[in-house]
């Protein structure tokens, strides 16, 4: 069998396993609030089901090795898989931060202690994972960062403070930067795996413009850490993490131009003219405009995609793709409020719509994809210098 | 850049060579100094390498290679601004015949394009804007043939073209193309002198008699897919002109000093050049992907080509006016370059139909 027909076989077998397997339900749910919020998942006998089947299937980290519960697929079956899944609307239960970023980081940097021991509970879905990047010292400029470990014979003995830690409140570990030489910037970080169940681990969440309770603080008071949980050297942490993040912003990146188009919307709630255009001439343009970079946006993306299959190198464009993609993404809740009118301007209640009150929502949520994962002038600045190659700025100071 | 075939990277490389070679910036200031629209010569060695004959059949004389390929060759020569009838010839010119032409006239004139023998022009905008749906040229009964009355302003490439295609409407039924001979009785042509230093051209068409074979079958079916082949290959040729634009300021950021650092240094020129390269992925990823679907004759070609367009004038003429901005009091200057890249973006963005025009053209097309 050649490769092409080998692939397409592939293809109508993932097609008819998902159409028996994927409960109908959460076709076309958002998967933003199962991957973040473990009670509302865990709540959902849909989901449920659907993460366990997807596990014995390995198809929730399908290209990870199978002793690691993958199932060893090749990167043209990985596409196949998730482009048969966004056909009827599935999602992935286990695209989580452990999935997303910390599973390609053991992958490259892990033990083969570390790999077994984390790596087949990403694959089920099964063990939670935060991000402990952030400090209140330490947002865009990260290598501030000042949670101290110290090393203590049989232990490292950690004690700081995180915060905007995505799902604290209900990670099973997390993977954290800590430093480990208050003389050097960079060269004094490690990378260590923290269990949320050691003593001293204590999260608060922090309540958003949105109202989500999603991000938390997280204090480390004399929490004791087995030796054997630090990824990579002592002081090296750092060039982990820069490699962890370019996951994050690839994973980021991913379906910011998606979602269905806002014309059907317009027409109904705005109404049309007598030819039949969007009545409302000033908006109508900038849906139009809107439409036009969210159409070029997911042209880069497949673009890329093809590119970097033919063996091209794109890292160097990422940055730029988050921050297009955060542009388009927010542009888009601008405009879906603005379409909504007053019914988009609900906070909560039985007056509102699910539909309504998920577009005031979404629109303060939005705010969100400029920051996270290294803000827009952050991931400029990124690109001026290894893009570009741009001088370094003077210093300020 | 798009996954390109061994033929495909062969032919972006020579033309990426030759005009390193043969068509530097400079060589356009020479053909602009001397008053001229383009370089004859120059335009010879550019047929000889087979570039005017892309679209244009085997059996006539030409590689049949696909307008990505075509698209390929004039982003390369879009770097420097080479002024040729290049597009207005191989891309519409050669499409035109291609899709609309019977066998006889496209064993007329697809040789003579493909050699370089005859330059082509499209005359279709009327009063100075371009509005394919509105033609006003008016095109009567007489005999076997057809009379031909009205004024064509501007025709890109018409001044010195050697077969015009006209657009006009048929009493009674749509618009639709014809060919006539420049020379004809009753062509009056008379030149512009433009901004962007490339042919430009009134056109008047006074009583002029053709017989019926000047004909294009297709109608206003026809306008359209000629002028989005021109569109597509005209945005490609512009992203080339944007890309240098950028790359040549990129360049100087890391040259110029002040305050005794490198103006690149400035975080904010910093972001305002990463602000660039985002319009020019954005734009490339739109310009490859309307070049394969024309190519693949695909159904949303005639969408794909207006992202293509629109972006292409909007990040031509954002490039350009930071190429002039960030170079400065230098940028202001007749002896730098960023002006001639400036210049030409105004045109190039209101040649076959400018971003506002193709914004409101998606937006048709898709429903809005």
């Amino acid at each position: 069998m050649g490769d092409d027909a080998a692939l397409e076989a592939f293809r109508a077998d993932a097609r008819e396993w998902l159409a028996e397997n994927f409960p109908p339900p959460l076709a076309h749910k958002n998967p933003v609030p199962y991957q973040n919020d473990a009670p509302y998942a865990e709540a959902d006998p849909d989901w449920q089901l659907w993460r366990t089947r997807m596990a014995e299937r390995r198809w929730g980290a399908p290209g990870w090795p199978e002793i690691y519960g993958g199932a060893a697929l090749d990167a043209p079956r990985v596409r196949i898989l998730a482009e048969e899944m966004r056909a009827i609307g599935a999602f992935n239960p286990m695209k989580m931060t452990g999935y997303t970023m910390l599973g390609p980081t053991l992958l490259e940097f892990g033990t083969e202690e570390q790999r077994a021991q984390h790596l087949p509970g990403i694959a089920r879905g099964t063990v939670r994972w935060c991000q402990g990047f952030s400090e209140p010292g330490a947002g865009s400029d990260l290598a501030s960062l000042s949670t101290r470990c110290i090393d203590a014979g049989d232990h490292w003995l950690v004690e700081g403070q995180k915060v905007w830690t995505s799902g604290a409140n209900h990670a099973d570990w997390c993977f954290a930067l800590v430093r480990t030489d208050t003389t050097a910037k960079q060269r004094g970080i490690s990378f260590l795996l923290i269990d949320m169940r050691s003593e001293g681990v204590v999260t608060r969440p922090i309540t958003l413009i949105s109202g989500s309770t999603h991000f938390c603080e997280m204090f480390l008071n004399a929490v004791r850490v087995p030796k054997g949980n630090l990824v990579g050297r002592v002081n090296e942490g750092w060039g982990i993490a820069k490699r962890l993040l370019q996951f994050e912003r690839d994973s980021l990146s991913e379906g910011r131009g998606e979602g269905a188009s806002l014309l059907p919307l317009a027409r109904s709630r705005v109404g049309t003219d007598g030819v039949g255009r969007i009545a409302d001439g000033d908006l109508r343009s900038r849906l139009v405009a809107h439409a036009m970079r969210a159409h070029a946006y997911n042209l880069t993306m497949t673009r890329l995609a093809a590119e970097a299959k033919a063996g091209s190198a794109i890292d160097a464009l990422v940055p730029v793709v988050k921050t297009l993609g955060s542009d388009v993404a927010q542009a888009r809740a601008d405009l879906a409020m603005e379409i909504y009118g007053d019914r988009g301007l609900g906070w909560t209640g039985a007056d509102y719509a699910p539909d309504e009150l998920d577009v005031s929502h979404q629109w303060l949520h939005a705010r969100a994809f400029s920051i996270y994962g290294g803000s827009y002038e952050i991931q400029n600045n990124i690109a001026a210098k290894r893009t570009l190659g741009l001088p370094d700025p003077a210093s300020a100071r | 850049m798009a996954v390109l075939s061994d033929e495909q990277g062969m032919l972006r490389d020579m033309a990426a060579e030759w005009v390193r070679d043969r068509a530097p910036i400079s060589a356009f200031r020479h053909v602009a100094d001397a008053g001229g629209a383009y370089d004859p010569a120059l335009y010879a060695e550019i047929a000889g390498m087979g570039w005017a004959g892309v679209l244009v059949p085997e059996a006539h004389g030409g590689a049949n290679f696909g307008v990505l390929g075509l698209g390929l060759v004039l982003e390369e020569l879009g770097r420097t601004l080479v002024a040729s009838p290049l597009l207005s010839t191989a891309a519409i010119g050669a499409s035109a015949l291609r899709l609309g032409g019977s066998a006889r006239q496209q064993a007329a004139w697809l040789p003579r394009i493909a050699s370089g023998e005859v330059t082509v022009a499209l005359a279709i905008d009327e009063r100075g804007r371009h509005d394919p749906a509105h033609i006003g040229t008016r095109a009567s009964r007489d005999g076997d043939g057809w009379r031909l009355d009205g004024i064509k302003a501007p025709v890109i490439d018409g001044g010195a073209a050697d077969l015009l295609i006209v657009a006009a409407t048929i009493e009674g039924g749509e618009a639709t193309l014809f060919l006539v001979a420049p020379d004809a009785k009753g062509v009056t042509r008379m030149a512009y002198c433009r901004i962007d230093g490339r042919d430009a051209a009134q056109v008047r068409f006074d009583g002029v008699a053709v017989d019926g074979e000047a004909l294009l079958a297709g109608g206003a079916g026809l306008i359209d897919r000629v002028l989005d082949h021109g569109r597509a290959a005209l945005a490609a040729e512009m992203l080339g002109s944007a890309t240098q634009a950028f790359e040549t300021t990129n360049d100087y950021l890391k040259t110029r000093v002040q305050f005794g650092q490198l103006i690149g240094s400035f975080q904010a020129l910093q972001h305002r050049a990463v602000a660039m390269l985002a319009e020019l992925v954005m734009t490339r990823s739109a310009v490859e992907a309307a070049l394969a679907a024309i190519d693949a004759d695909a159904p949303d070609q005639a969408a794909l080509v207006s992202l293509a367009k629109a972006l292409a004038g909007d990040t031509f003429r954002l490039c350009a006016r930071e190429m002039v901005q960030m170079h400065g009091g230098i940028g202001m200057t007749e002896e730098h370059d960023a002006g001639l890249y400036y210049k030409r973006a105004a045109a190039a963005d209101a040649f076959l139909g400018n971003s506002a025009f193709h914004r409101e053209r998606y937006a048709r097309l898709g429903g809005y």
